[in-house]
Parts: C-alpha cells; sequence; structure tokens
C-alpha cells in the first residue's frame, strides 16, 4: 500500500516492509502528534463526540475533545444537535468553563460575549462604545466572528463531528457492515446512561487503539477472561473489518464452540483453574439474538463500543500529547432494563473500566511499551501475526486490525 | 465481649477509629488477605467517582456485593491480573461520626492514597472520601457499607488495589 503523497513536514520514512511494521518514532515525535492533529482529527473523519442519551432535553450541552481540540455539543431549542470548538472569537478564552448543562446561551466570561447555542454572535457588551465614545469600528461584523462549527451528524445515538466540510456521510464513512454491529447495541432502544469512568496513561494514544484492534492478546494478558470461558480464542469467532480496514470488530459467540484441549496443549501461563467465591458477578441473559456474547468495535481513529455480555459501553480515546493520551468509559443500559438487569450489568462492569477484571492490563501495557522505546524512534515493531495483509478472517489470532489501522495511518499522513 | 449497646459512646468511636487505622496499614502492608474482614458477609463496597455519585449515576470502578466478591478481587489481584508492582500509602483523618440509626453509624472521613512504583517516584493516585455505614458484631466494629468517592476521576493507568 503506497502513501499517497509524502508528508514533507515530517522527516520521517516508513520501513520498506510496510504495514507490517512501525516505526517506534510515531509513538514519541511531537511533530508526528501534530500532523496527527491535523490530518487525522481535523482532517477527513468522523469523531465520535457523546451520546444523543446524554443530552436528552433542548439546550442541554456538554463539553468535549476533537483529538486535542476542545469542543461543546448542544441539543438546541429546535431538537438538532451542533458542535462548536470552545474558543472565544475575540481574544481566544474558554467560552464554556463546565462539563455540562442546561442553556440556550454561552457567555464568555472575560468580555461577556453571548453566543448562542449553534455557536452563533449574540452580543457585545458596549459594542456601540460609551456616551459617543469608543465601541467596535463601523465594519465590525458579528456574523464573521462566531465560533468555529463542526459539522454533527446523529448516527442511531451516536453524535459524531468533522472539521472537513466534504466528508461523506458519516453512515457512509462507518459502511454498511460496521454499521449493523453499531445497530445491534444502538438499536432504538432508549438509552440509559449508567455513568462514567475516566483513565489517563502515559502512552501514546495509537498504543492503546492498537491494543483494542488486537484480538491476538486478549486471552494471553487477560487472564480472567481464559479461565472463566468468556472469551478463548479457541471459542468461534472471529474478525470483521470495513472495505477500508479502517474500522473493525472482534466478535466472539458463546460457550457452544470450543476446543478446551486447544489451551492446554499450549501450556501457556494463561491456563489456570480459578474459581470465584460468589459467580453472581457473571450472572447475565442473552443480550443480542445472534449468539454473540462478545464484541470490541473499534472506529477510526478514536472509539471503541464494547458488549462484553451485558456490560454494554462506549470508550472515548483522548490523545494529550505523544505520551498521554485519556479514555473516557460511558456505560450504558437501555430505560427499559428491569432492575434486575441493572444490577446484572453493575456487577459484570466489574470486568471493564479502569479497575475491570479483563481491562485493567490495558491501561498499564502501553505505558510498558512507552517507557522500553524511549530511545530507539528508529526501530519498528512487527505485525505479522495472521499474516501481512489486511482482510477479515473467522478467526482471531491475528494482527489484522491492526494493519488496517496503519493502512489508513499512512494514507492520511503521507507516509 | 459486650454487644454494642453496652459500649459507651467514647469506646465506640476508639473502635470506630481503629477499624479505620487498622484497615488502611492491611492494603498498605501488602495483608490484602485480610481486608474482607473487615467487612460484614452481606457488605457493599464501591469505588465510584465523585462525578457519577453526584448526578445518582450507578457505575462503579470497584463493586462487590457480598464479601465473597471481595475475596474474589483480592484473588484476581493475587492470582489472575497483570500489573507493575505498586506501594499505597494511606492517609486517613477527618474522621466524624455523622449519625446512627438502629446501630447502623454513618461515619465519614477524607483519605488520599499515595503510590509508589518501581521507578521510585511517588504520585498522589486517589483522593477522596470514604461514606461507611459501620454496625457492631459481637462488640467488634464490621463495615456494613464502605463507599469510596473519589475525586481524582482520571485514574492514574489503573487501579487493581482496593482503596
Amino acid at each position: 500500500m503506497e502513501a499517497v503523497t509524502k508528508n514533507q513536514e515530517l522527516n520521517l520514512t516508513w520501513p520498506e516492509e510496510g504495514i507490517t511494521r512501525v516505526p517506534y518514532q510515531v509513538f514519541l515525535d511531537q511533530k508526528v502528534y501534530d500532523e496527527e492533529q491535523k490530518n487525522i482529527f481535523r482532517g477527513p473523519t468522523w469523531n465520535y463526540l457523546c451520546l444523543e442519551a446524554e443530552l436528552p432535553n433542548k439546550n442541554d450541552y456538554k463539553t468535549g475533545f476533537i483529538g486535542d481540540t476542545p469542543v461543546v455539543v448542544t441539543r438546541s431549542s429546535d431538537g438538532t444537535f451542533s458542535a462548536f470548538v470552545n474558543r472565544c472569537a475575540h481574544r481566544g478564552a474558554t467560552v464554556c468553563m463546565d462539563s455540562c448543562g442546561n442553556s440556550r446561551s454561552f457567555t464568555c466570561v472575560y468580555h461577556a460575549w453571548v453566543y448562542d447555542d449553534k455557536g452563533n454572535l449574540k452580543g457585545v457588551p458596549f459594542k456601540n462604545g460609551v456616551n459617543g465614545n469608543g465601541g467596535m469600528p463601523d465594519d465590525f461584523d458579528t456574523k464573521k466572528l462566531s465560533l468555529t462549527k463542526v459539522r454533527v451528524e446523529n448516527y442511531h445515538g451516536m453524535l459524531f463531528g468533522t472539521f472537513d466540510e466534504n466528508l461523506e456521510p458519516v453512515d457512509q464513512y462507518i459502511g454498511e457492515k460496521m454499521g449493523h454491529y453499531l445497530q445491534r447495541v444502538f438499536n432504538g432502544r432508549p438509552i440509559k446512561i449508567l455513568g462514567y469512568q475516566r483513565q489517563k496513561m502515559q502512552n501514546n494514544w495509537k498504543l492503546y487503539f492498537e491494543n483494542v484492534k488486537d484480538s491476538y492478546h486478549a486471552s494471553l494478558l487477560h487472564l480472567f477472561f481464559t479461565t472463566f470461558g468468556i472469551n478463548r480464542l479457541s471459542q468461534k469467532g472471529g474478525i470483521d473489518l470495513d472495505e477500508r480496514g479502517m474500522h473493525h470488530v472482534s466478535y466472539t459467540f458463546g460457550n457452544k464452540n470450543e476446543n478446551e484441549n486447544v489451551y492446554k496443549n499450549e501450556k501457556v501461563r494463561s491456563y489456570s483453574k480459578y474459581t470465584l467465591d460468589d459467580p453472581s458477578l457473571l450472572d447475565g441473559w442473552d443480550e443480542f439474538d445472534d449468539g454473540i456474547t462478545l464484541a470490541i468495535q473499534s472506529i477510526f481513529p478514536g472509539v471503541v463500543l464494547q458488549q462484553i455480555h451485558n456490560t454494554l459501553a462506549v470508550r472515548q480515546l483522548l490523545p494529550k500529547s505523544p505520551g498521554e493520551c485519556e479514555l473516557v468509559w460511558t456505560f450504558i443500559g437501555y430505560e427499559d432494563d428491569s432492575d434486575e438487569q441493572i444490577e446484572m450489568r453493575l456487577k459484570q462492569n466489574n470486568l471493564v473500566g479502569p479497575a475491570g477484571y479483563v481491562s485493567l492490563e490495558d491501561g498499564g501495557i502501553g505505558e510498558m511499551v512507552q517507557r522500553a522505546i524511549v530511545r530507539d524512534g528508529e526501530k519498528t515493531a512487527f505485525i505479522e501475526m495472521g499474516g501481512k495483509d489486511v482482510k477479515s478472517e473467522n478467526y482471531r489470532i491475528t494482527e489484522t486490525s491492526i494493519r488496517g489501522f496503519w493502512k489508513n495511518y499512512r494514507t492520511l499522513m503521507g507516509l | 465481649m459486650s454487644n454494642q449497646e453496652t459500649l459507651g459512646l467514647t469506646e465506640i468511636k476508639e473502635k470506630i477509629q481503629q477499624l479505620s487505622d487498622q484497615y488502611i496499614h492491611c492494603i498498605d502492608d501488602d495483608r490484602l488477605e485480610e481486608w474482607p474482614e473487615f467487612f460484614t458477609e452481606d457488605c457493599t463496597y464501591k469505588i465510584i467517582s465523585r462525578e457519577n455519585y453526584a448526578r445518582n449515576l450507578p457505575s462503579a470502578l470497584i463493586y462487590c456485593k457480598s464479601k465473597g466478591m471481595l475475596k474474589d478481587r483480592v484473588s484476581a489481584h493475587r492470582n489472575a491480573n497483570i500489573f507493575e508492582a505498586h506501594f499505597y500509602r494511606h492517609i486517613v483523618s477527618n474522621s466524624l461520626i455523622m449519625g446512627e440509626s438502629n446501630g447502623v453509624y454513618q461515619v465519614q472521613s477524607n483519605y488520599v492514597v499515595f503510590q509508589t512504583k518501581l521507578d521510585g517516584n511517588t504520585e498522589v493516585y486517589n483522593t477522596g472520601k470514604y461514606v461507611d455505614q459501620v454496625v457492631f458484631e459481637q462488640g467488634e466494629p464490621k463495615l456494613k457499607e464502605r463507599l469510596v468517592v473519589y475525586d481524582t476521576l482520571n485514574i492514574p493507568s489503573l487501579l487493581v488495589t482496593p482503596i
């Protein structure tokens, strides 16, 4: 896969082997990070903002990020969703200081400039001066000083934003195959927000995203899964990619089709007998009727939808610097869940999140990479498990999704 | 030993304070197997963010609804989970008994946990408030419920050792 145009800003040549190698420099370099903000997060990508269910009422708003650009997302009086950069058009101050709320307008505290919930400038104190003195010049035009607007689309209850005026609609960006998996969860049933969990990791954001796409590590780094038969690689499942290899789903069917001896013969550390004192942690029900009990889905460049039995969550990945990123988990259920079902979701929540029985290792493993590569930017990672190409498979011992990420990364970055 | 009704208020306060001190020494000294014994059988233990607690959202980092689930957290820590070695140092203070009804004492206190990893650097890892319900069994205080309501919304890396 050739990069279309070579990035002149970066002094970086991709290894000749292509997407089966990643130069560690991309995790370390400030210029690479800045180019990512320009070419990826402000480029031809749809970026997850929040859920429609988090803005249930007219004039609800919350703050968030696209890449590391701070944004505000609103539900207007007319019911439509808007987003704008959280930076006053006057002299650059943060306009919205709180994390969420309800308001028809946004007033910058510095000079009290007032914007409506679509980011249009509505009021400027002393615009006409005082007692005939001062004020703005005659050519002052409030229409030219709105907040930087972000294009917003609502995908079945997930709000996405882009800075790219010409980008295809979000449902084409996601595609039919990936859309099918998103719509399993976002199926029209009103969503109930169960809460937020947040963590910060001292590693480059791409190391976390690789980890999400990495179905190879699942039963080797996360012992809990394996021993309880929640996700063994010998269980039937696979990897589905969209046509471009940008997005992925790793899915697993329930306990019915597994070969336990495959594990015993591997003699890897991760196989061991382990019993729960209180197994009610795993009480659950068939959430969806397709037999899939586990689905981890990534949508480029930085959002994940997870179904692990009955614990459902959206994970939003936020780059902060070459060596730091944050992860915001939004846990959900449905408004028509019974109390019993909610309780089971909350117990299964123990499996995931920053303290999750099966996900906590992911919070630490990226840091272990970031520290070890510090002085070896010209060395490379080796990504050939499952082959050298990018395609859907009916098995999960593969790094094909990771290769898909780098294929699209290289295209967007001109590398 | 006398049951809770015959303990004077001073003795009750002392015993609740002792429970708090023993609890944190147990965790900091890596005697995790003793940790579940500070709780009643039908206990509740939750590590939940200030954000979720204030907004009445139920999702918690750790949610145990029995002593058995506490033991499973210890067992996973020892046998299953993989993480870098780390040491906690709790400081707990400003403890107040807010009230009592039917033998259940509502207690709140502030905590901060410092964490040190193998690089030898200590960071403020997590701070917040313990919101407890303490009962007396055979004259000894036990936690019927401990909510660890944390201010540090951004968990550094991961959380595996209970607070």
